[in-house]
């Protein structure tokens, strides 16, 4: 190349330097989340060594005999988080509808209402534990759990006393929580429907339900399954809303009523009160059990979210 | 589909149904926004009587002892967000412009896609991950732990809000100063990111936002101390883990300590809030304040 010298020289020196230096920083990115998986897997090796297979099955989490097992936390994890997707999905799926279809024309006071519940998702998570301690949990003791008690009483999911601490507070709690990702990754999914799918759907004379449930949703099905999946990741990885509400019990639960523990409040909470590596490796291992969980999980729902929307816009 | 255009009593069948499902829409709405309603009138509510001007400036109480203050919580706080956001926003801005200015590269495809599942990362693994590569060497929970562990949390924020802020950058500006002769790193320099830094700032108030409110990796790599911080490398208190501290301890004034912090927290947030509000309308970016 007989490019002219000078200017554009030293302009591509400049340019390599520039790329270099914020190529860095990506690349340190793409580290970052490798050194995460190295460090978790090196850290927790005296644990995966010591337990093998028995540390996601075993229930047995006793330092004394150094048995450390995480099944009652990992099935707290799951039990709470299903809580939390079957009471926030319908609910944030509503709100999406809400914004963008029936909302279409008084757009003001829609702009107004989605940014008050995108607002739920501001408040960091540590107030809405206090006040899921103080205010939810006794309400839940007093008022809900006796009804669901009697209600759907038959044996296993709502036995016991009710104490307002336990894993279906802690789901609750967590929809909650979720519900904010659902409604607006929902929401920006259910706008990137084109107008002809509706339109076509009116000219056959369908109600406005009918247009949504039967145009609309079948359209967006994918898009709202990842948006379902990005908020099964939240509540994954919730951890301290959930530790005050969940009471922290790391034995097996018995039901929904019961104290329990998740994979996050575990470490939390068992985290300083004993500093030998075994248990410390174990603590790193519930970690890494974490780390996969959630990879696995965002993985999924941004491919999903990623070919309905073909943006990336990001949404804390 | 033929059904649908059946008239008579199905039709107005269909219409009642429409209009139920309108009304669980709408009650889905007013479900969701009680709680939002109700957290924020409780933390008003029963944080305003632990609120003075020592409340700024004392440290917490003892057990059954008056309200005290949470200034070691306030200090700590402002100490580690603070080096947080030193550490994250050169990182994050760098890799935002790599985002934004080679999207077509592989490393951007990759490093864009990793930001992203960062984002969403449970922060008690990275509060673990610093545990294993700040605390474990240093043999001691510190500020500086806590301070890379909000770093990592704030970075893939302000990448992602660089990129989507200079992306919109007009491509007529950017050709119009390459065509001028000026080499492009100038051009990203002196056009794109002055034209974007409306924009760069909403992000980094964004992260430090979410940095601010973050409790869980600070657990378990800054710890709590009853005094402000000293040093970089000794236990740390914040205002977060104040509010789990106190709030789960059971003595009813730490209880309202809890709350009071609560509230300067959630105070703080709507400042930020407003800030990027501000931001945002003072030049049109298109980055949307989504906290």
């Amino acid at each position: 190349m007989t490019a002219p010298k000078g200017n554009r020289r030293s302009g591509s020196k400049g340019d390599l330097v520039l790329k270099a230096v914020v190529g860095a920083a990506a690349i340190g990115i793409v580290a970052l989340l490798i050194g995460l998986g190295i460090e978790l897997t090196s850290g927790s090796w005296l644990s995966i060594k010591t337990f093998g297979l028995g540390f996601i099955t075993g229930s047995t989490w006793n330092s004394v005999s150094d048995t450390y097992e995480v099944f009652p936390a990992l099935l707290g994890t799951l039990t709470a988080s299903a809580i939390a997707l079957i009471l926030g999905l319908p609910i944030g799926l509503g709100i999406a509808i809400f914004l963008s279809e029936r909302a279409r024309g008084i757009r003001a006071g829609a702009t107004a209402l989605g940014s008050l519940v995108e607002l739920l998702a501001a408040v960091p998570s540590v107030i809405y534990g206090l006040w899921g301690l103080i205010v939810l949990a006794p309400f839940m003791r007093v008022y809900i759990e006796p009804t669901l008690k009697t209600l759907l009483g038959f044996p296993g999911l709502f036995s016991g006393t009710p104490i307002g601490t336990d894993l279906f507070t802690g789901g609750v709690i967590l929809a909650i929580m979720i519900i904010p990702t659902i409604s607006a990754v929902s929401r920006d999914i259910l706008n990137a429907v084109p107008n002809s799918q509706r339109e076509a759907m009116y000219s056959l004379g369908a109600t406005d339900w009918e247009v949504v449930r039967k145009a609309v949703l079948p359209y967006a099905r994918s898009g709202i399954f990842g948006a379902t999946i990005l908020g099964l990741g939240r509540a994954v990885g919730e951890t301290m809303a959930v530790t005050f509400v969940i009471g922290n019990n790391i034995n097996l639960p018995k039901s929904l009523l019961s104290p329990g523990a998740t994979l996050t409040t575990l470490i939390v909470n068992q985290f300083g009160n004993t500093f030998d590596p075994l248990s410390e490796a174990a603590l790193v291992e519930v970690g890494l059990v974490l780390f996969l969980l959630a990879l696995a999980i965002n993985s999924l729902a941004r491919v999903l979210v990623w070919r309905m929307t073909r943006s990336t816009r990001f949404r804390v | 589909m033929t059904s649908i255009l059946v008239s008579g009593r199905r039709r107005s069948w269909r219409r009642i149904f429409d209009r139920i499902m309108k009304a669980l829409i709408l009650l889905s709405v007013v479900i969701a926004v009680i709680p939002l309603f109700l957290v924020v009138a409780d933390v008003v509510v029963q944080g305003l009587p632990a609120i003075s001007w020592s409340f700024l400036t004392e440290n917490p109480p003892s057990p059954l002892a008056g309200y005290g203050g949470i200034l070691n919580g306030i200090e700590g706080s402002l100490l580690m967000v603070g080096m947080g956001t030193l550490i994250a926003v050169p990182l994050g801005v760098g890799a935002g412009i790599y985002f934004s200015e080679w999207p077509e590269s592989r490393l951007s495809f990759l490093s864009s896609f990793m930001n992203d599942v960062l984002a969403e990362f449970p922060t008690i693994v990275i509060g673990l991950f610093v545990y294993a590569v700040v605390v474990a060497p240093t043999r001691t929970f510190s500020a500086v732990a806590g301070a890379v562990a909000l770093a990592i949390i704030m970075l893939p924020i302000i990448a992602r809000t660089t990129e989507e802020s200079l992306k919109i950058v007009p491509i007529t500006l950017r050709e119009a100063s390459m065509a001028l002769g000026i080499p492009r790193w100038k051009t990203i320099f002196r056009v794109v990111i002055s034209t974007g830094k409306s924009g760069l700032a909403t992000g980094i108030l964004l992260g430090i936002a979410r940095a601010t409110g973050e409790t869980a990796p600070l657990v378990v790599t800054a710890g709590y101390l009853n005094f402000p911080p000293t040093a970089l490398f000794q236990q740390t208190a914040s205002v977060p883990y104040i509010i789990y501290n106190f709030g789960t301890a059971g003595y009813p004034n730490w209880t309202t300590v809890a709350w009071g912090a609560a509230l300067v927290l959630v105070a703080f947030m709507l400042i930020l809030n407003l800030s990027v509000k501000f931001f945002i309308g003072r030049k049109s970016t298109g980055v949307r304040a989504e906290i």
